[in-house]
């Protein structure tokens, strides 16, 4: 049985003197217990909205919301033991308390077993490199510290279902890879299920099997990545500086789409193999050097919604 | 109910514990807290020093009313007093992470940084009601009418507090309006109502109920003639009315609750 079900989900916000604005529209899609689910989609189009209905912080407009059984906005406390929610923008941590007041208070909050407690904090704090902050107020932690304590805060009572907003905005590359390696490992070892929203597809090839892209409240695509590339089209991007200036390349697969004094830019297909089109490339010029680009995401999705 | 003021108790205890590690600018703060609100009354008593009444009362009289009304406001704000930053948490976004977790939404709000140094205001309050007690003549009936009156008054702070911050559900930057009615009511009950026209008086029965915080059960304790001739279980109506206002502000946090927006991102 799906964890999450999803059906019909709206929502309206009314603004007085302008017209309602549906932020989610008739959104359904079901995840299954131990998915990693890539949620995304362009700012604005109801990503947010729909996290936040799915913890029951906002009530739908109309539509229906089943998490491990229960409805969020009706069974709100009773869900919270079940869930654990990270806001990448915002701290879910007490500002001016040291670290380990924050998860003491959550303990008692969610009145975990203090053995359980015990246990998973002295895991996390491993794991995450914890250790030397903890006596730190929240306030004088870096975004990317914080960032790990929030993960650990949202993990001591052993939820079932993680949903994380932007978990990774702002954090240098180092600080992101390990955020990666930590929230992979938990899925396999816990089986913790996952969602989450992020503008980078690193994320999304990192950890998700699976990718629901949403835009203008509705959902515009639900399967792998590499059938996102697909089905939108998307292309990857070779940049070739020749050792001289020249006529536009010419070679099987690919196409020239901008040329630049000995710089030139070539696409080809997204879910094609780079190889044989830089080999035939280097065969038939003098290059001097090359680069891959990848997809940008969001020119993915603009060309999926274009449709 | 039981439930929640456990809840209550065991993270009040430790914002209580986190404040102890400022130990000096806790005990300024006690210290200032105390001085502040006395001054309050010192201008009453200054008053007196060029007037024999106010309203019909003396001075240990208005005493009375200062003290009940102090009382109930003080322990009222120190438990429930940190609604009044609601529209604060929801901008920080404060108020979407206490809709994530397992404790009444009521009670996080209400202990978010929960202080103790409020305790000061109580004190003096208290301070100023047992010097005015000194001078009541005393019956059981009046005993217990007054007991009554500092519980029912504190329930109706509360009621008050609550009902008036979720209007910032609607309109996030409304907190000055509702200080208009909690500070203000507390600063309103402390005088004998009869210094306004009758016609505040009544909007005070009738509309928005602040005379019965003390000022309808006050006449009883000290022995004055209701001015406008209500019966005589007006003054005994407090709690029936404590407990009405405490039913709408829980019905009114609910439908703020339930048509709660939150911000972007």
């Amino acid at each position: 049985m799906a964890l999450i079900e999803v059906a019909g989900l709206t929502r309206t916000f009314k603004v007085r003197g302008r017209p309602p604005v549906e932020a989610v529209k008739d959104l359904t899609f079901a995840v299954d217990p131990g998915e990693m689910v890539g949620y995304i989609g362009p700012n604005g189009a109801g990503k947010s909205t729909t996290i936040k209905m799915l913890t029951g912080i906002l009530v739908p407009t109309s539509g229906s919301i089943r998490v491990a059984g229960v409805d969020p906005s009706r069974r709100r406390t009773q869900l919270a033991r079940r869930i654990g929610v990270v806001f990448g923008q915002r701290t879910t941590l007490w500002w001016d308390l040291p670290l380990r007041d924050s998860f003491e208070l959550l303990q008692k909050i969610y009145r975990t077993d203090p053995a359980r407690h015990r246990a998973n904090l002295a895991e996390f704090v491993e794991l995450l490199g914890l250790g030397d902050l903890l006596l730190t107020p929240v306030r004088q932690l870096s975004l990317g510290q914080r960032m790990r304590g929030d993960i650990a805060a949202a993990l001591l009572h052993d939820p079932e279902i993680l949903y994380l907003d932007e978990p990774t905005i702002g954090l240098d590359v180092v600080s992101k890879g390990r955020l990666r390696d930590f929230l992979r490992t938990l899925n396999a070892e816990r089986g913790t299920t996952l969602l989450l929203t992020t503008h980078d597809l690193q994320d999304i090839e990192a950890l998700c099997r699976r990718v629901l892209v949403i835009d203008h409240g509705t959902t515009v695509y639900d399967g792998t990545l590499a059938g996102l590339h697909r089905q939108g089209g998307s292309t990857r991007t070779l940049v070739v500086d020749l050792v001289d200036e020249g006529p536009a390349i010419e070679v099987p697969g690919a196409t020239v789409r901008r040329v630049e004094g000995p710089r030139q830019w070539l696409s080809f297909p997204a879910d094609a193999s780079a190889a044989p089109v830089v080999s035939a490339v280097v065969g038939a010029y003098d290059v001097a050097d090359l680069s891959v680009q990848e997809p940008d995401i969001e020119d993915v999705i603009r060309e999926l919604y274009l449709r | 109910m039981i439930e929640g003021a456990v809840r209550y108790a065991q993270i009040a205890r430790l914002w209580v514990r986190a404040s102890r590690a400022y130990p000096v600018s806790w005990a300024l703060l006690v210290v200032g807290g105390f001085l502040i609100t006395g001054i309050d009354f010192v201008g009453i008593w200054i008053l007196f020093q060029n007037v024999t009444d106010l309203g019909g009362f003396d001075l240990h009289e208005v005493a009375f009313l200062y003290g009940t009304s102090g009382v109930a406001f003080a322990i009222a704000d120190l438990f429930v007093g940190r609604i009044e930053r609601l529209g604060q948490m929801i901008r920080l976004g404060r108020f979407d992470q206490m809709l994530v977790r397992p404790v009444p939404l009521l009670v996080q709000v209400c202990a978010d940084e929960f202080a103790l140094r409020r305790f000061s205001r109580i004190a003096q309050a208290a301070l100023v009601l047992g010097w005015a007690c000194t001078f009541v003549d005393w019956s059981t009936s009046r005993v217990l009418l007054t007991v009554l009156t500092v519980v029912a008054a504190t329930v109706i702070f509360v009621a008050l507090f609550v009902g008036m911050a979720c209007i910032q559900f609607w309109t996030i930057d409304s907190a000055e309006v509702a200080n208009a009615f909690t500070y203000g009511g507390n600063a309103v009950t402390s005088y004998p109502l009869t210094i306004f026209p009758s016609e505040v008086l009544k909007v005070m029965t009738f509309v928005l109920p602040l005379a019965f915080v003390n000022w309808y059960p006050s006449l009883y304790v000290l022995g004055h003639e209701d001015p406008l001739g209500y019966p005589d279980w007006t003054q005994w109506l407090s709690p029936v009315v404590a407990a009405l206002l405490a039913v709408v502000a829980l019905l009114v946090w609910r439908v703020g609750v339930r048509s709660y927006r939150s911000t972007g991102s």
